[in-house]
Order: structure tokens, then sequence, then C-alpha cells
């Protein structure tokens, strides 16, 4: 059996700090996995949107440098838990495969790094667990199975979108079969890959609390007992955000939210003072020490 | 449903020659079958459906299209991008009204006029994304 290559981390912005609920409950997992990442040194932020405009090169040189990182640090693959992260990376990533052109420019603007023309192999931390441990191996390393957890899985757009950079096929199951091995039971509801509003949800909190109402609804009406996310975007629309577009739209329960590496540390028997649940909404603790996956906190 | 008088003359084709150099897409391929629309999750907040906003563009009236701040309003899910029938990427287009303004430095949203408290509580990921596809 060869020794599999060495896979860099990238953690990105808001998972040192806002997240750290997201961050450190991946890493606790793939401790108890026994994956090893090495944290890129030097990382910058990516940018956390991939830009559209044709003559905005100056904005792919953030995630192009994190990659140039990547292969300094002797690695042929990185991994990223954050969804705009993941999507940023990627789409700069192929940019620097396949436009000859604008790799040319970009490599002429960085010249004090080594060239770079898309080397690297960008992953999700779900690909990663896919492809390094696999849901059956994974389903065997559970400790606390989350039977009877009835979870909607919130793909939302940049695990997806555009399909070149999509961690699934147009019907993706990954979110699910993830959570399947994890003894949860996935409930399907339309609004799965819609989008919570993204940045709107800052700028326009009305105009974005409308999407996560619609996101909310619609897990509440395919019987969820928590929402399940990949992105601290989508947890600030759906998680911190949830009191207010609750007061603004009548009739939605509360929801709670965790990221799904919360409820890979849970099952793995992790201590829960890995998944940081203080930073996530209302419920997200009562609700797994209800189910007595957790133990509940002595007073 | 808004009625537009098109005249030639108040047709912006300069600017729309610009949306498709910044975007790379060609708007004259759209259809208007208006899938598009029906995707968008953020249309109820805009002043034009985006398939109208695509008509609007192949007649160059980008005027119209400012004014109704799609560009704004849309969360770059790309939605509509993965639908279209007709393969345009819509988002980059989208991407261009976008970056018209912005490119004569008139910012879409002023970080100092959004709530302190609001500011404090966001993640850095919402801070981040709002500016760089809002402000110049």
């Amino acid at each position: 059996m060869t020794t599999p290559s060495k896979v860099s981390y990238y953690p990105g912005c808001t998972l040192k700090t806002k997240a750290r609920n997201l961050e450190e409950s991946a890493l606790g997992a793939l401790a108890a996995l026994g994956i090893e990442v090495e944290e890129l040194p030097r990382w910058n932020c990516c940018g956390a949107v991939f830009s559209l405009a044709d003559d905005d090169l100056i904005r792919h040189v953030a995630p192009v440098r994190d990659l140039i990182r990547v292969t300094q640090q002797g690695a042929t693959q990185v991994v990223t838990i954050c969804s705009q992260c993941y999507n940023t990376l990627a789409r700069a990533n192929l940019l620097m495969r396949e436009d000859e052109e604008k790799r040319k420019t970009l490599n002429l603007f960085m010249e004090e790094e080594p060239d770079y023309a898309g080397e690297v192999e960008v992953l999700h931390y779900l690909t990663l667990l896919r492809e390094r441990v696999g849901w059956d191996a994974l389903r065997e390393k559970v400790k606390v199975p989350l039977d009877g957890l009835k979870v909607a899985t919130f793909y939302g757009c940049t695990l997806l979108r555009p399909q070149v950079v999509a961690i699934d096929g147009p019907n993706p199951q990954v979110f699910e079969d993830f959570l399947r091995a994890l003894g949860a039971t996935p409930v399907p509801f339309s609004a799965a890959q819609e989008c919570c509003g993204a940045y709107q949800g800052l700028v326009h909190p009305v105009e974005g609390g409308r999407r996560a109402a619609t996101v909310l609804e619609s897990a509440q009406r395919a019987g969820a007992e928590a929402l399940v996310l990949s992105c601290p975007l989508c947890d600030y629309n759906l998680g911190a955000r949830q009191p207010e577009v609750r007061a603004a739209h009548s009739g939605i329960e509360p929801v709670p939210t965790f990221y799904f590496t919360q409820l890979l540390a849970v099952a793995l028997g992790l201590e829960p003072a890995v998944c940081h649940f203080e930073l996530n909404g209302e419920g997200a603790l009562k609700l797994l020490e209800d189910k007595e996956y957790v133990a509940a906190a002595t007073a | 449903m808004a009625i537009v008088n098109f005249s030639p003359r108040a047709a912006s084709l300069a600017k729309v020659e610009k949306i498709g150099q910044l975007s790379g897409e060609n708007v004259q391929l759209c259809m208007q079958c208006g899938t598009c629309s029906a995707v968008c999750p953020m249309a109820e907040a805009m002043g034009a459906s985006t398939r109208q906003v695509m008509h609007w563009l192949q007649l160059g009236l980008t005027d119209e299209v400012l004014e109704a701040r799609v560009g704004e309003f849309c969360a770059a899910c790309h939605t509509c991008t993965v639908r279209c029938p007709r393969g345009i990427d819509v988002a980059r287009v989208l991407e261009a009204v976008r970056l018209l303004p912005l490119r004569q430095n008139r910012d879409l949203v002023r970080p100092g006029e959004l709530d302190p408290e609001v500011r404090k509580r966001a993640p850095q990921i919402a801070l981040v994304s709002a500016f760089r596809k809002l402000t110049a």
C-alpha cells in the first residue's frame, strides 16, 4: 500500500474566530479518523467570492497565492471546510489550469512566486472523507450513532454550483450518505440547494431574511429536527440571524443549526468541548442532550 | 409589467458592449424563456426579472437595468447560470451589471453605514463577500 500524499489544510478567514465550532470539530474528527492534515503556513484570505469579471485578474491573486503555498508545503491536495473557500479556491485553480492567457498574466504579476498552473487538487472536507475514509468505514468508527435524528442537509450554493466544481452530481447524495453513516436520518427538503441569502443577509437584511425564512420553512415542513450546514455564511443567515428571521416571518419554529463536522465529532465520541456549541444558535446543544448523544452538563 | 418606450437613440450600445467584455457572455443568445427569473432566489427584491434584464441588454437599455438595482440584489448563487438552456453564464452578466457603477467608483454599499452591532456580530466571510461584490 502506498502512503497517501500529504494534505494541506486551508482554514480561511472565519474559522479561527466566529466559526471555531466548525474548525475545531473538523480537525478533532480528522485526528480521530487518523487523517493527517497540515495547516498552510502564511495563508491569506481567499476573497470569499470568486470574481466573475473577465478583466478582474487582481482578485484571483489571493486564492492563487494560497494554492502556491500548497505546492511549497510539498502537498498535492488542499482541503478546506468552508463552502465559500472551497468554491473560490477550486475555481481559481481551474482558471490557472485551463486559461493559458490569464495564467501567464497572473504568473508574471506574481513574479516573486514560482509559476503555477493548477497542479494542486482542491478538496472539500466531505470529499476527503468520502475518498480517504469511505462511508462504510466511517460507519464502523461511529461510537455514538445519531439514531433517530432527523436532519435537513443544506448544500446551499457553493458546494454544487457551477457544475465544474460541484462536489457531487446533479442529484447530490454526498451529504445524505455522510449523515446516514453517522446513523442520522437525512430528510429531503425542497430548499436544500437554494441560496441562504449569502452576503445579502448583511447588506439587505430584510430581503436576505426572506431567503432564510424560505429555507427554514422548507426544513420545518419536511419534519427536520435540525439543519446541517458547511458554511459560516449560511450559519450567519440561518443560525445567528434565525431569531430575527423568525420574528419577521410568522409560523417558523426554532430549528437548531449545526456544522456537519460537529455532528461528526459527536458521533465519533469526541469531547463536546471540541464542538464549541456555545457558538451555535439556540437549542443546538440541548437537542443533542435531549437525544442523549452527549451527556447533559451537571449544574 | 413595465412598458418600455424603445428608441434606438436612447440605447447605450457602448455600455452593452462593456457588459459583453466584462462578462465574456453574449446576451443576444438569450431566447427569453424566463428560466433565470423562475429560479432566482432574490427575484422578489429586484426591480425587474432577470429575463427582463437580458431583454433590456439585448436592446441596449442599460439605464433601465441599473435603475432596477438587479446587480445590487443578486446573491451570486449561480442557479440561473446552471439552469440557462442557452448556456449563458447569467451570473457573469449580472456581475458585469454590478460593475458598471463600481467601475465609476460608485459603491453599492457603504461599510461605514452598516449598523455597528451588525458589523460586530457578522462573521468575516459576510463582510468580505459583501464588500467584494458591492464596493469599488
